[in-house]
């Protein structure tokens, strides 16, 4: 179903074109990722598991799972959530270990690109790592797996925290437009969409990274990109959690669905468990309560909520119950979520028996954090460490967001899960830095108003898990050299 | 370290909040209900009459209810929609608060007030109705004693 009015947002969604979904004649929006135009006409089943061909829902929605990998125009394993809609196209549903493509296409060789600076991910850190290289004179060229620039903030309908130098006070999706337009107007930054980086070479000079772009025909055209330096900012994933019917197609990421609702305009179901306390899972579910969803309850493992008091009374005052130290014990439905039973835990995350309830729901969103998506930097040969405060495997990098790569930096949620200031200032520095190697003058009184602006931000009590990790990040990056 | 409860519960109760004199609730005053160090604090900035003051980043906003004018220029800057303002005229109470949900109601629409938790506590009546960066500043006419408690609306439609 899609949403016809919203209090903050009003869908651009373009042309309605035509597509076919199993040979069936479906319509869609030009601007709608094509998951999310099956969500729209109902089809909750996406693909089968590997093993045991169990159905498979849409779950993340922003290219980082592999539940909705379908065939588009006779080419299989396309993430359908980070493809667009267009008029004609073919879609599939693929047995698990998909056959190779059906059609063969025209070799379109290899081109070399080059520039300064390779920025990889068009999110808030990686859009300020752009523009913050390009202020300082370097030719950039940013790169996004998706169809749209803005990463994240295109689904941030909230107004963001911080101070005013953060644009705080502002919502994600206005800050994402900014942003964009900041970067199209720019004529030393060539933006890449659709676009995955898949190979890190050996190079006598600088770097060179293989990338693929995505074209409209579903063939892929290859570059060599040659490069001074290079920012990573590719995000990260969401978390998933263990307990029966996981899998069931109604499980959703709590972005997932984020994105579904906030980007496409579109409803996953009617009523939601949300599963986890963090600002994501209360943000999220105050979200679905403006796009006319019933939150049915929000859960939480730990005895006290997790994110901020601020967007907890938010939902409080619309009658959603928050129950603390209680879990989802299991999923039901057939072939997609019919319902849920949650229970109190103990202290030691043990069950109480008898304290079950069953909520109602055809949603189920786990916003139970995020991890660092790490494996572009690991193909650098960077240093990679687990540190759990930074939210899983994350590279190792200095103040100036240097990974033990010379060259190679990183930047927002792929240097350890925090937010999207912190992501844009550290995005600013990384940005700064890898102008500075790729020979460019910079100005490095901005980065210690960018280290300052970041040390606030991470001051309270809500900064502590950022805090650690960056300090264990520091303490190995200093062994290291 | 204990657990305060409203780090359970997702609800202040009228004990955490500092309270306004008669005079100043005459006058119209903002309620900040932000107990929490978190970084944020556009609250300031937005205030024309500097009533609103914080340490740092992530102190707790703190008001001084001699300086506020009860405009409520705060209540839709705030990102945790957490100000709402306050004044009593003769019998009746008037609470603003941020409202951005469908549909917004309309002057001189009855609607019923809820609390912090969400419960309908009785019945008020739609006297203001401003929209600001695509929040609604919304002011509702309730019983004088019930000021303090009404933090939410919900239109009868």
């Amino acid at each position: 179903m899609r949403i016809e009015e919203h209090p903050i947002l009003s869908f651009e969604r373009g042309r309605k074109v035509h597509f076919y979904f199993n040979g069936k004649k479906l319509y869609g929006y030009e601007n709608e990722s094509i998951a999310a135009a099956l969500v729209a006409n109902g089809i909750t089943q996406l693909s089968k598991s590997l093993k045991y061909n169990r159905p498979r829902g849409f779950f993340c929605g922003i290219g980082k799972c592999a539940s909705c990998r379908m065939r588009v125009n006779g080419v299989p394993n396309v993430r359908i959530c980070i493809e667009n809609v267009r008029e004609g196209l073919e879609v599939e549903t693929q047995e698990p270990l998909a056959e190779l493509p059906s059609r063969e296409f025209d070799d379109k060789g290899i081109d070399t690109l080059e520039c300064d600076v390779l920025v990889i991910g068009g999110g808030p850190a990686g859009l300020c790592a752009s523009l913050e290289a390009a202020k300082s004179d370097a030719d950039v060229i940013v790169v996004d797996e998706n169809f749209k620039l803005g990463g994240q903030l295109l689904k941030q309908t909230h107004k963001f925290f911080g101070s005013k130098h953060e644009m705080a006070g502002k919502r994600g999706i206005d800050i994402a437009k900014e942003l964009e337009k900041e970067i199209i107007e720019n004529n030393r930054i060539r933006v890449f969409l659709k676009s995955s980086v898949f190979g890190y070479y050996e190079s006598d000079h600088g770097h060179l990274f293989g990338m693929a772009q995505r074209l409209d025909d579903m063939s892929e055209k290859v570059y060599k990109v040659k490069c001074k330096s290079a920012v990573i900012a590719s995000g990260a994933s969401e978390n998933f959690l263990v307990f029966p019917n996981n899998d069931l197609p109604g499980v959703y990421g709590a972005g997932g669905v984020q994105t579904l609702v906030n980007v496409y305009g579109v409803l996953p179901g009617k009523k939601v468990l949300m599963v986890g306390s963090g600002n994501v899972g209360l943000i999220v579910s105050y979200q679905l309560l403006q796009a006319g969803m019933e939150v049915k309850a929000v859960v939480e493992a730990l005895p006290k909520i997790g994110g901020y008091f601020v967007h907890a009374a938010k939902l409080r005052r619309f009658g959603v119950p928050i129950y603390v130290s209680h879990t989802v014990k299991e999923v039901y439905g057939e072939d997609k979520v019919e319902g849920a039973t949650i229970v109190e835990i103990d202290k030691n995350w043990r069950e109480i028996p008898g304290t079950e309830k069953r909520i109602d729901c055809d949603v189920v969103c786990l916003a139970v954090g995020l991890s660092p998506s790490v494996r572009v930097v690991s193909l650098t040969g960077a240093d990679i460490r687990y540190i759990p405060e930074a939210g899983g495997y994350v590279a190792i990098h200095d103040d100036c967001m240097e990974t033990t790569k010379r060259g190679i930096f990183v930047a927002g949620d792929l240097s350890g899960i925090e937010e999207a200031s912190i992501a844009m200032l550290e995005g600013k520095l990384a940005g700064l830095y890898s102008a500075k190697r790729a020979g460019k003058d910079v100005n490095e009184d901005k980065a210690d108003e960018y280290r300052k602006r970041l040390e606030e931000l991470r001051a309270g009590p809500f900064g502590e898990r950022g805090r650690i990790a960056k300090e264990k990040i520091r303490r190995l990056w200093k062994e290291c050299h | 370290m204990s657990l305060k409860d409203y780090e359970r519960t997702g609800t202040i109760t009228v004990d955490e909040i500092k309270m306004p004199s008669e005079e100043h609730l005459k006058r119209g005053v903002a309620i900040i209900e932000c107990v929490q160090e978190i970084p944020c604090n556009p609250c300031v900035d937005a205030c024309p009459f500097g009533a609103i003051s914080m340490e740092k980043l992530n102190a707790t906003p703190k008001i001084d209810y001699d300086k506020c004018k009860g405009c409520g220029k705060c209540v839709s800057v705030c990102p945790g929609l957490a100000i709402f303002v306050v004044r009593i005229r003769g019998e009746n109470g008037f609470v603003t608060l941020p409202y951005e949900m469908l549909p917004i109601p309309e002057k001189g629409e009855v609607v019923d007030v809820l609390n912090r938790e969400g419960k309908v506590i009785g019945e008020g009546e739609i006297t203001n109705v401003r929209v600001e960066n695509r929040t609604g500043v919304i002011t509702v006419r309730v019983d004088k004693n019930l000021i303090m408690e009404v933090r939410n609306i919900c239109p009868k439609r």
